[in-house]
């Protein structure tokens, strides 16, 4: 018997009861504490920003349940459920539907839409954080020293945004050029940014106690040029850093995008807050230039850099999102949204329920984005 | 002024130069070359056909070389058939022969080259294609920017009132929408058989020729929807701001109606910072342009950009890709001028 939309909608909110008691959970913890927490626990003041939040944990959670979630295999084919409407029973067994229907492969449209929530929650945030390591590691230099280097660094920052970004997909994201290795040696220069940030940072704090700062230093490359070796060459010999080459593909190209606007954003804020007093006095002070960069300036342009950081997820979201939607770098199983609506939008004036779910999921998480942002810069700058 | 005008325009011919080299460069690696070569020739040549292939049309040579050939400041490639004793060359085309073909072929002497998908001039196929964006372009424009000026000048005039905040929810609401998430809402919603609303059309294939209400609605509609929100914030916070500056305050405390002074004393300054914002939307839309042309199936620049880098059109791709660089490049510059021209506060130099 086919479901109603009512009752497809019971059965839904029942598969999502492990990702509603834990929002449940997280929502009581941080109003208990919110005086406690700082930043995050503010964010509990403003209802836009509360409700932002809901949204994203809303998906964290079901990224992180997925596999309890999904209610039939995202890869698994049925046959006589092609393109079938939600709500309509799988034949044969008990108590299962296809609770958003199927696609044109036969699929559960439903778990695929769940599944894919993990690709994006990911990709998009790791991608995020390497584009802010990149902008971070090479806008506070430009900013605080200015001249040439800076002059060099904005040209080029601007001559990859003049780039169209489909362009750039296209030109980086295919077969061919993973056969030439340009995406590996885009890699080995992209993914060794972390690894000099955190060198740097730790040497400028510590270098007057060289015990500590030896520990520190070594632990950080050693750590970080195991995870290079893997993430970007593949060849940790423990195999436990590992990137699959479609994927890294996506990855840095993205990162490519991305680390531009993340380095125009820093230069200019580092400008600005380079001419405050607490600046001169730890120059004054005889503090070297990165512990000034590092210590004194960044984590005053934290505010704004979390908000852009918080919007930058979701821009890369809609970026993933467009790769899929035109096929490039992802495998054709792959249930990530973008792939999941190019496959439905060709039959989208017959039937349209198999592109819908992703796109609505899609646009729910950039939403909860976008309102968090709205909410920490709303509250950022009360005090 | 003029020295500003001059310096960026050599910025913009430095930046276009690297930027084609670069795209040259991509296009021009050896798989790339080799797909070309089997599309083109023969989808079962081996790897020494493959190579001949190749070497008998000049792409072997040096990139720097080829890259000059192309700009038009190297001499165009020529190759002598050693049995037959024909010459072929890059600018030896069916309309000349080789007595008559001119030495150097390059965009400087205004030649694109042929493109090998639709086996047309470059030049004819972009102005063509360009003509039918131009149209779509600037009729997500029209429905856009009023739209967006509106919505940011209603929540901006009163800041934090309930109107304020439901635009503005709407704004970063467009904003979160991607074009191919709202082109496939709309599409579902209004064009397909599940819901049985078939007000409009969901390809606009028909819309290069002969644009109507029912074809041309939908692709606009998705184009501006994203663009609204980000403009409207803008102006939003601009209008917002000049809202509380003390000579609005003044006009108020001298009587003046709230609608004049809205409309008298705050538009105009709080439309210096949209009107920037409103220019570097263009590259924005460069990018919802190919979406919504894909989604929709209308053959313009878009659609083309795709259809040259999917199957590696190498001469249609690179003049692409100069269309793209400019529309950047001069919107950036114009946004600049005209900023100075609408806050003579500023000075350029």
């Amino acid at each position: 018997m086919t479901l109603s939309w009512i009752q497809i909608f019971g059965h839904m909110f029942a598969q999502f009861t492990p990702v509603f008691v834990s929002l449940i959970a997280v929502f009581i913890i941080s109003i208990f504490l919110k005086r406690k927490l700082g930043l995050y626990g503010k964010l509990f003041d403003s209802v836009i920003g509360m409700f932002g939040f809901a949204i994203v944990m809303f998906w964290v959670f079901t990224a992180i349940f997925a596999d309890a979630i999904i209610t039939i295999q995202p890869l698994e084919q049925f046959s006589g459920m092609k393109n079938k409407v939600p709500g309509t029973p799988l034949v044969g067994v008990e108590d299962t539907w296809f609770l958003l229907g199927g696609d044109n492969l036969a699929r559960d449209v439903f778990s695929r839409m769940v599944m894919g929530s993990r690709q994006v929650l990911i990709i998009a945030p790791a991608a995020t954080t390497f584009a802010f390591m990149v902008g971070v590691t090479l806008g506070v230099p430009a900013g605080y020293y200015g001249g040439r280097y800076d002059t060099g660094m904005s040209f080029l920052a601007n001559l990859v945004l003049s780039f169209p970004v489909i362009l750039l997909f296209y030109l980086l994201v295919t077969p061919e050029i993973r056969e030439t290795g340009i995406p590996i040696y885009l890699a080995a220069v992209l993914f060794l940014f972390p690894i000099v940030f955190f060198t740097i940072l730790l040497n400028s704090r510590f270098y007057t106690q060289p015990k500590k700062r030896n520990l520190y230093v070594a632990m950080t490359l050693i750590l970080g040029l195991w995870a290079y070796s893997g993430l970007a060459f593949n060849a940790d010999p423990t195999g436990f850093f590992y990137m699959d080459p479609n994927l890294l593909n996506i990855f840095v190209a993205v990162v490519f995008v991305n680390s531009p606007t993340v380095f125009r954003i820093v230069r200019g804020l580092v400008l600005d807050i380079k001419t405050r007093d607490y600046v001169a006095a730890a120059q004054t002070r005889g503090e070297g230039p990165w512990y000034v960069m590092l210590w004194e300036i960044l984590p005053n342009a934290r505010g704004p850099l979390i908000v852009d950081f918080c919007l930058r997820i979701g821009y890369t979201t809609i970026l993933l999102g467009t790769l899929g939607f035109f096929g490039l770098g992802v495998s054709p199983e792959s249930p990530d949204w973008g792939s999941t609506i190019n496959e439905g939008r060709k039959l989208l004036s017959i039937y349209p329920h198999p592109a819908l779910p992703p796109a609505f999921a899609l646009m729910s998480l950039v939403l909860g984005l976008n309102l968090l942002a709205d909410g920490l810069r709303e509250e950022s700058l009360r005090d | 002024m003029g020295m500003f005008i001059l310096k960026r325009s050599g910025l913009m011919i430095l930046t276009a130069l690297c930027l084609t080299f670069v795209v040259f460069f991509l296009t021009n690696l050896y798989p790339n070359l080799e797909k070309l070569a089997k599309t083109e020739g023969n989808m079962r040549m081996s790897d020494e056909q493959v190579i001949s292939w190749l070497d008998n049309r000049g792409y072997t040579q040096n990139v720097f070389k080829r890259y000059g050939e192309w700009l038009g400041i190297v001499p165009g490639f020529r190759h002598t058939d050693e049995e037959e004793g024909k010459i072929t060359g890059r600018c030896i085309r069916t309309s000349n022969t080789p007595e008559t073909a001119p030495n150097f072929c390059g965009v400087l002497q205004g030649d694109f080259g042929f493109s090998t998908v639709f086996k047309e001039p470059v030049s004819t196929i972009i102005g063509r294609r360009l003509g039918a964006t131009g149209k779509l372009m600037l009729f997500a424009f029209l429905v856009m920017v009023p739209m967006a000026l509106v919505i940011g000048i209603l929540a901006g005039m009163r800041e934090g009132s309930r109107t304020d905040r439901s635009l503005s929810t709407f704004a970063i609401a467009t904003s979160a929408t991607p074009e191919y998430v709202s082109g496939v809402i709309l599409i579902a919603v209004f064009a397909s058989s599940a819901f049985g609303l078939k007000w409009f059309k969901g390809t606009a294939t028909s819309a290069v020729d002969d644009a109507t209400f029912v074809n041309f609605t939908l692709p606009v509609l998705t184009i501006a929807l994203y663009g609204v929100g980000y403009i409207a914030r803008m102006t939003r916070a601009s209008m917002a701001e000049v809202m509380t500056a003390q000579y609005i305050r003044t006009a108020r405390l001298k009587g003046v109606s709230f609608a004049n002074i809205v409309i008298k004393h705050a538009l105009r300054n709080a439309l210096i910072a949209p009107f920037t914002v409103i220019m570097l939307q263009f590259p924005f839309l460069l990018t919802g342009v190919v979406i919504v042309e894909i989604l929709f199936n209308y053959k313009g620049f878009g659609w083309t950009l795709v259809q040259a880098a999917g199957n590696n059109d190498i001469e249609l791709l690179l003049s692409c890709s100069i269309v793209a660089v400019i529309v950047v490049l001069v919107t950036q510059l114009i946004s600049d001028i005209g900023y100075v021209f609408l806050n003579p506060r500023i000075r350029v130099s």
